[in-house]
């Protein structure tokens, strides 16, 4: 980068040159758009954050259904929500790595079965009582308790006991489990006082704002906790959530100046929504992946061969360029990416290959159409996306048929239920939580049908294994059996797009989910 | 006069016997969903055991005429209910929102109402003429594009492009009547541009029907201006089948806006309908469902009783 545009950007961020004359300027000296709004942010930050104002975010997925009780979370309207007047035990940090939040400190017995966390002295609740253990203890009972609804309760199923021990909370596992803390970051984890066993709704918690009017789906505004115990988080005076379903609203609302952040950007509208004056995109790789999926023990997928042979008919760079119109990355047929902390990427990428495909299909003895199920809220664009499947099958001689079903019931009547249809998957912090989740022979949502021994006890062996090499090469080795035996075809990593106004300024790097993990409305700053 | 009395006392006997059937139907209706309700509310994760707790709770173990009756007393006691999905008490909840959906469908109606009816006059007075062309023209243009399209062309131009007004229309508890005036003028717009042509066409159809009639000859041969003639002699005799299509057109800014709603982020009854039929709340889509319907039955019953009392024919049979 060179010193003119550095110097340039320092003018901004003290205020001498406005944003767009240095757009402009960026633009003369060869600098893309998105490439000098970054720069831009970056200097800004660098002025320090500024104290106060008002931070309104337009933000997607609420609905008037939706209750305050962390356990029954599910949408991002609701995570954002929980961010704001709650705090977990650990948290994720931008390199995949942790942060403390309410434990001051962890740590693991040798075999990884018993886990201790040092509770935070001198932090209170917004109702003004004091952080205690057993707070933290209730909590993690109510949520993996018998009659838990809670959406964390498959996490944590593996826990026998949650103790009290002085200072601290003592979690004993019925196994190892060397990823306890990067389960215990998610989000429906929030520490509530009591445990909120009584009032689970009640939105109080020790985050750095307090919800003082709410209506569901609607509208949610947050006021500076005074009493927050941290000095780099909660800048704004006041937070309001609105929640806007329609994503044409959503930017039109963004342009037009009424809030100062969005989340989910259409990808087919990014680029246009970058160039509105005074507008910044933000494209940031995700876990989350849009998949096809085949049910290895119904026929005809019961064939490994013809699994392949759909796997190599598959163009994965042309899914990314034209349903995600370049916002992600593309997919090697494992839910696992550069996300996760023990990613290997040394796998070789299975790449469209239309006679090794025909081959397979050969090989496989199958013959006549094959039956590919689909539907609007699959994932965006699944429709178009399976089309383009289609024709890149035909080229391979396989044929493939197109059911679009309903988006009312898809995911009771045809995902992990019909033997080939497309789904999304939202990706998870861990190796252990996805391939749990999805890939283990006793796991609910095994919606691949992948029955394997050997994989279930790599899976065991892992959550015991400290050695982070060793480790890190058993998942590579899970990665390898799903790629070249399940039934997942993954063909793209969509981005989280969100998109922030020149009003505000701070974002940064995240690990998670979109708006930085939910933390942007507190780590960004109005600017003055 | 103690005959229009009785039919008034008529109409609404009529009137609530019609609700009465909407209500079994709406019951019947939401007891036919496939899968019971128990079962659409847990959904993934039921168990035998949870199914039956759950059953017992909502009484679902009861027959469905208990349970019809319930329901209905409950609703004539004005009680609704609970939600099912956030325990929340839905008289509080339809409160809020019905009054948003009135204000908005109000401040709609006092646009459109007279802006239609003054046009379908000038129609009728230029009959034929430019103003006339223009005025059907453009109004029908309007109707012609869907309303989400309307929408966008105004949260573009005035919203975005001008600053005019605010493209996102939340309105809130302790927001003030002018502040909440302000962020509902584009949906209202919207909605006035998409009810204005049916009820413009119905004025000028009216008026141009009785301009037929012998009495008008009669005033214009008393030497009347033409425009005098049309709003002394024409349009009370038009205003019976007006009233009509303007009831009708009310009822729709009630009860059809929901895709207006979600375009402008306004928390009406109709996106508040949507989110519970998604989520199978079966009492919140009762409760949402009666209310829509005796809205629908009290404004048809208005423009019953004001053409009977505008028309002396029906205000005194032989």
């Amino acid at each position: 980068m060179s010193d003119e545009l550095k110097y340039l950007s320092r003018l901004v961020a003290a205020g001498r040159l406005d944003r767009r004359a240095f757009m402009g300027r960026a633009a003369a000296l060869g600098v893309t758009a998105m490439g000098a709004g970054t720069l831009l942010t970056s200097q800004v930050r660098a002025q320090g954050a500024v104290k106060g104002g008002t931070i309104r975010v337009g933000i997607q997925g609420g609905s008037s259904t939706d209750s305050l009780d962390p356990a029954t979370a599910t949408n991002s309207t609701a995570t954002q929500i929980l961010r704001m007047w709650g705090e977990p035990l650990v948290e994720l940090t931008a390199d995949g790595g942790l942060e403390n939040v309410l434990a001051e400190e962890f740590s693991a017995s040798a075999d990884a079965a018993t886990w201790t966390f040092k509770i935070r002295p001198g932090v209170t609740f917004s109702n003004g009582k004091t952080l205690e253990p057993a707070d933290v203890a209730a909590t993690l009972e109510r949520h993996a308790g018998e009659e838990s609804q809670s959406g964390a309760l498959g996490l944590l199923t593996g826990i026998t006991s949650i103790t009290v021990e002085g200072d601290s909370v003592v979690i004993a596992l019925d196994g190892p489990n060397a990823d306890l803390p990067y389960l215990l970051t998610d989000y429906h984890l929030m520490i509530q006082p009591g445990g909120g066993k009584e009032a689970p709704d009640a939105a109080i918690g020790t985050g750095p704002y307090t919800l003082v009017a709410h209506e569901a789906g609607v509208r949610s505004v947050f006021e500076k906790n005074p009493n927050y115990w941290r000095e780099d988080l909660g800048h704004a005076a006041t937070i309001e959530l609105l929640v806007i379903n329609d994503d044409t609203a959503r930017s039109a609302a963004l342009q037009s100046g009424q809030v100062h952040m969005v989340n989910r950007v259409a990808p087919k509208v990014a680029s246009l929504v970058s160039r509105m004056p005074g507008v910044t995109v933000h494209s940031t790789p995700s876990a989350g992946h849009y998949v096809f999926i085949m049910h290895c023990n119904t026929a005809p997928f019961d064939n490994n061969d013809l699994r392949l042979a759909l796997k190599y008919a598959m163009n994965r760079e042309e899914m990314v360029d034209k349903i995600l119109f370049g916002n992600g990355t593309v997919g090697n047929d494992t839910p696992i990416n550069a996300a996760y902390p023990l990613f290997s990427d040394d796998i070789e990428q299975r790449t469209y290959d239309p006679d090794k495909a025909a081959f397979h299909f050969k090989a496989s003895g199958h013959e006549g159409p094959i039956l590919l199920r689909t539907s609007d809220n699959s994932f965006p664009g699944a429709p178009d996306a399976s089309q383009l499947f289609q024709q890149s099958a035909a080229a391979a001689g396989i044929e493939l048929d197109i059911k679009r079903e309903p988006n009312d019931g898809y995911w009771s009547e045809v995902w992990n239920t019909q033997p080939f249809c497309t789904s999304y998957w939202g990706g998870r912090s861990v190796q252990d939580a996805m391939f749990s989740t999805a890939y283990s022979s006793a796991a609910d949502w095994n919606d691949t049908r992948f029955f394997n021994p050997q994989f279930d006890q790599l899976l065991v062996a892992a959550r015991g294994e400290l050695n982070e090499e060793t480790r890190k090469g058993m998942y590579r080795d899970m990665s390898v059996m799903v790629r070249d035996e399940g039934g997942l075809i993954c063909p793209m990593f969509n981005n989280f797009i969100d998109a922030t106004s020149d009003k505000v300024a701070g974002w940064g790097p995240s690990k998670g989910f979109d708006l930085m993990n939910f933390y942007a409305p507190m780590k960004m700053w109005v600017v003055g | 006069m103690h005959i229009a009395l009785k039919l008034i006392a008529q109409r609404l006997a009529l009137g609530g016997l019609l609700l009465v059937a909407v209500s079994v139907l709406i019951f019947v209706g939401t007891q036919i969903l496939p899968g019971d309700v128990a079962q659409s509310i847990l959904g993934q994760s039921a168990t035998p055991e949870s199914l039956a707790n759950l059953r017992a709770e909502l009484g679902l173990n009861e027959p469905a005429i208990t349970r019809y009756f319930a329901w209905a007393g409950g609703m004539l006691t004005g009680d609704l209910g609970t939600a099912l999905t956030s325990g929340a008490d839905i008289g509080d909840a339809i409160g809020g929102r019905l009054a948003n959906t009135l204000f908005l469908a109000s401040v709609a109606a006092a646009f459109s109402i007279p802006l239609a009816i003054l046009l379908g006059l000038l129609a009728v007075r230029f009959k034929d003429k430019w103003p006339d062309k223009l005025i059907s023209a453009t109004t029908l243009a309007s109707i012609s594009l869907p309303e989400f399209f309307i929408g966008y062309l105004l949260i573009f131009f005035f919203g975005v492009k001008l600053g005019w007004f605010p493209s996102v229309a939340t309105v809130y508890d302790g927001m003030g009547f002018w502040d909440r005036l302000e962020v509902v003028i584009l949906p209202a717009l919207t909605l006035t541009l998409v009810v204005l042509a049916h009820m413009m066409r119905m004025t000028r159809a009216a008026i141009l029907n009785v301009m037929q009639s012998a009495y008008i000859e009669s005033a214009e041969l008393k030497g009347l201006s033409r425009f005098k003639i049309i709003y002394r002699h024409a349009f009370p005799n038009a205003i019976a089948p007006i009233v009509n299509v303007v009831m009708l057109n009310m009822a729709y800014l009630i009860v059809g806006v929901v895709v207006v709603e979600v375009i402008f982020v306004y928390p009406g009854m109709g996106q508040y309908l949507v989110d519970h039929v998604s989520k199978r709340d079966v009492p919140v889509v009762q409760a949402c469902g009666l209310i829509f319907a005796a809205f629908y039955i009290g404004l048809n019953l208005v423009a019953d009783v004001v053409s009977i009392l505008t028309n002396p024919r029906l205000r005194h049979p032989k």
